[in-house]
């Protein structure tokens, strides 16, 4: 679901994040006051460029001191907000949801075209992840290889939906969705018909370049050679906004 | 009555092992079994996945060998991609896998087996080790541990990492070589080749104390099997497959490595998890077969060489009978052999300018739906067989592993050793160590057969047929 105001609302506001005063337009959302300011929030399921689900929750943030915690990427600043990312709390919450997402489907690095390139290890990085303290669900997943050009490993899926927004946002085509509830879910090209007898996808690549993971990936790519270009995305969605 | 002994695990060996040694009522051996008690399924584990992975996945079956299953899987893969890799691709992994084999054979000769050779099976086992290697000859334990480096750095300068390189992919590698890199790795190699000779003329001196073991260790007859050129020379990297019998003749030869089919069955028994490939024609169990260092150079008309022919000549006079060296304690002998080979093959790859070619790789889809990569890893014959799906994923995948080939051989020496060493009435320190001893001259790599990890402190029982433990020794 989009939050961008129907009307861009260029009022400024001025608000606190970990103490320190900034200032941001009234439409922005916390995430975004944070990246331009540099101050590091994970995040998996939002990308600039496309809208917001605030699904993942990685980027959590703690507001005006309330126990209610709010993603950083669906809450809009406000006058007089005060903001903190990483407490105790928050880094305890968010090294529980990186271990969830080891957990529930098989991530192998060592044998991954991604490794090395991967968002989801980088999460793991930067948020303490040295071992997984769940037992891991060890449930094998399809992989769907019948495309000429890639594939997708539901193993490796962490259900961000950046896939299905950008191929419906983007690119238009509409290829992709998601089927299914709990640890059935999946996303799906063309209502479950394989990737390769898809009529919509238009072999583009984008979902592929978005993917946070060595889920999406291209053909013939080795262990550790996927390496992915998302600058594409931004360049693309400041074009279209400024039409 | 009749009791049984068993080993478990033996030490310094990779893996998981037990040996049982069957006694009759009047003491002797009535027979001797090694077991394989851990196992993996790795094969059913690859069904599924995408054939690339297929390199990285399998290198996972071992710590030891993983450049050896690195190589062979990604020779499953070009066969896969129906492709014919660059040249100067194919010389820089013949550069790994030498490489490979200088590092694996170093470990064997100076870390695991020199405490025995230097120090003998009588001594202290607190002592028999590579430390005690080190009080007693310091400069063999250094030598040792600085071959082991050399190779390990060659494949650290060429795959970026010294275990689990990611370099080699299905088409050739994936980077060209530098001039600072292949500098680097020839400025190494006159040090070890010094080493290595030295090593080498060092233990023709010992050879003579072993004369006993010599005639006990494996001396049975079999066939030995292995890759050699299109010229009939020393090879590990491609060729065809060569079986010479007991007495020399060769029974099969030029061998292109997709028939091994019909060549080599595989037999399963109930007492182990390792299978038993055997020669075909020849049926289970006569078809018994020996690879590794030791076959290799009895199936090689010549190294190819300057110093390794000297030293395969003189190889050739070990035994008086004419014929293939058929004791397995000349493992040792032939590894120190091949180590000279690996390093002299080495510079002589990477002094030829070609080494440098841009053009390393050779890039396809997958446009076969079988692939088949056989390439000799220290230990042996290395065979990685794979099927796959039009979408590329794989959908039967067989790895004969060195160490497998080898199965029916080891079980027959263990035999021989302990006919010759067990007195039924004592067990003697001495004699379980020979039996662990001819179990290392094939240098078996438990964690490739078995697809296991870990070792153990080793425990010795000693049961009456009834089951009653007689005597339990443990050794940590
Ligand atoms: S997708 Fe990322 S986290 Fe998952 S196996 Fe691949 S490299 Fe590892
Ligand atoms: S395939 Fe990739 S982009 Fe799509 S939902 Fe899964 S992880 Fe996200
Ligand atoms: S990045 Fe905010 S919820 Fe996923
Ligand atoms: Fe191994």
């Amino acid at each position: 679901m989009p939050i961008r105001a129907q009307q861009p609302d260029v009022s400024v506001v001025t608000l606190t994040i970990d103490g320190q005063d900034l200032s941001a337009r009234a439409d922005e959302t916390i995430i975004e006051v944070c990246r331009e300011n540099k101050i590091p929030i994970p995040s998996l399921c939002w990308m600039d460029g496309l809208s917001v689900v605030g699904a993942c929750r990685l980027c959590v943030v703690e507001v005006d001191g309330g126990p209610r915690l709010q993603a950083a990427c669906a809450t809009r600043v406000r006058e007089g907000m005060s903001v903190q990312t990483n407490t105790d709390k928050l880094q305890r919450y968010r090294r529980t949801l990186v271990e969830l997402l080891f957990a529930e489907r098989n991530h192998v690095c060592a044998v991954c075209v991604s490794n090395g390139h991967c968002e989801l290890q980088w999460l793991a990085q930067t948020c303490g992840v040295d071992h997984v303290r769940m037992p891991y669900r060890n449930t094998g997943y399809n992989v769907d290889s019948s495309h000429e050009m890639f594939r997708i490993d539901h193993n490796r899926c962490v259900l961000c939906t950046r896939c299905v927004r950008v191929c419906d946002e983007i690119e238009g085509a509409h290829t992709w969705d998601v089927m299914g509830r709990g640890s059935g879910c999946q996303v799906v090209t063309d209502l479950a018909k394989p990737w390769g007898e898809s009529d919509s996808c238009t072999s583009c690549g984008k979902c592929v370049q978005v993917c946070p993971t060595g889920a999406l990936v291209k053909q013939g790519t080795s262990v550790g050679e996927m390496v992915k270009d998302q600058q594409f995305l931004s360049i693309l969605a400041r074009r279209r906004s400024s039409r | 009555m009749s009791r049984t002994i068993s080993i478990e695990p033996v030490t310094r060996i990779e893996g998981h092992a037990r040996i049982t040694l069957q006694l009759a009522d009047t003491g002797e051996v009535e027979d001797a079994k090694f077991h394989l008690t851990q196992f993996r399924g790795f094969e059913k584990f690859c069904e599924g996945r995408p054939y690339r992975e297929m390199p990285a996945l399998t290198a996972r079956t071992c710590g030891i060998c993983p450049v050896s299953h690195l190589l062979a899987s990604n020779k499953a893969c070009d066969d896969l991609l129906a492709v014919t890799i660059p040249p100067t691709a194919e010389k820089l992994r013949r550069i790994m896998n030498l490489a490979q084999l200088l590092q694996s054979h170093a470990l064997s000769f100076f870390h695991l087996s020199s405490p025995d050779l230097l120090l003998g099976w009588d001594s202290d086992p607190k002592d028999r080790n590579i430390f005690g290697v080190m009080r007693a000859d310091p400069q063999l334990a250094k030598n040792g541990i600085r071959l082991r480096q050399v190779g390990q750095t060659i494949i650290e300068i060429l795959g970026g990492k010294k275990i689990h390189p990611t370099w080699v992919v299905p088409g050739g590698v994936n980077e060209a070589l530098t001039v600072d890199k292949r500098d680097a790795m020839l400025a190494m190699l006159p040090e070890a080749l010094t080493i290595a000779k030295d090593t080498y003329a060092f233990f023709k001196t010992l050879v003579p104390k072993f004369r006993d073991e010599a005639r006990h260790f494996g001396t049975m007859q079999t066939m030995f099997l292995s890759l050699v050129s299109p010229e009939g020379a020393l090879e590990h990297y491609d060729g065809f497959l060569r079986l010479k019998d007991a007495d020399g003749r060769i029974v099969e030869d030029k061998v292109p490595p997709q028939d091994y089919p019909r060549i080599i069955g595989e037999a399963v028994e109930d007492f182990s998890y390792m299978k038993f490939p055997y020669y075909k024609p020849l049926g289970y169990p006569g078809g018994i077969y020996r690879v590794g260092p030791l076959a290799r150079l009895n199936n090689a008309d010549t190294c190819g060489t300057p110093f390794a022919d000297v030293a395969l000549a003189e190889f050739r006079t070990l035994q008086e009978d004419a014929g293939p060296i058929a004791s397995s304690f000349h493992y040792h002998y032939a590894r120190l052999v091949e180590i000279i080979f690996a390093i002299e093959s080495m510079q002589r790859l990477l002094k030829d300018p070609a080494i440098l070619d841009p053009r390393v790789r050779a890039r396809a889809r997958g446009n076969k739906s079988e692939g088949l990569g056989v390439s000799e890893a220290p230990r042996g014959t290395l065979m990685h067989h794979y099927k796959i799906d039009d979408a590329g994923l794989i959908t039967w995948a067989d790895l004969i592993i060195a160490t497998g080939h080898n199965n029916l051989a080891m079980n027959r020496s263990i035999k021989e050793v302990a006919d010759a060493y067990v007195d039924g009435t004592d067990v003697k320190e001495g004699m379980l160590n020979r039996v662990e001893a001819v179990i290392r001259c094939y240098d078996p790599c438990l964690s490739c057969a078995s697809h296991a990890f870990g070792q153990m402190p080793m425990v010795i029982d000693i049961q009456r047929s009834d089951g009653k433990v007689l005597r339990q020794i443990t050794r940590d």
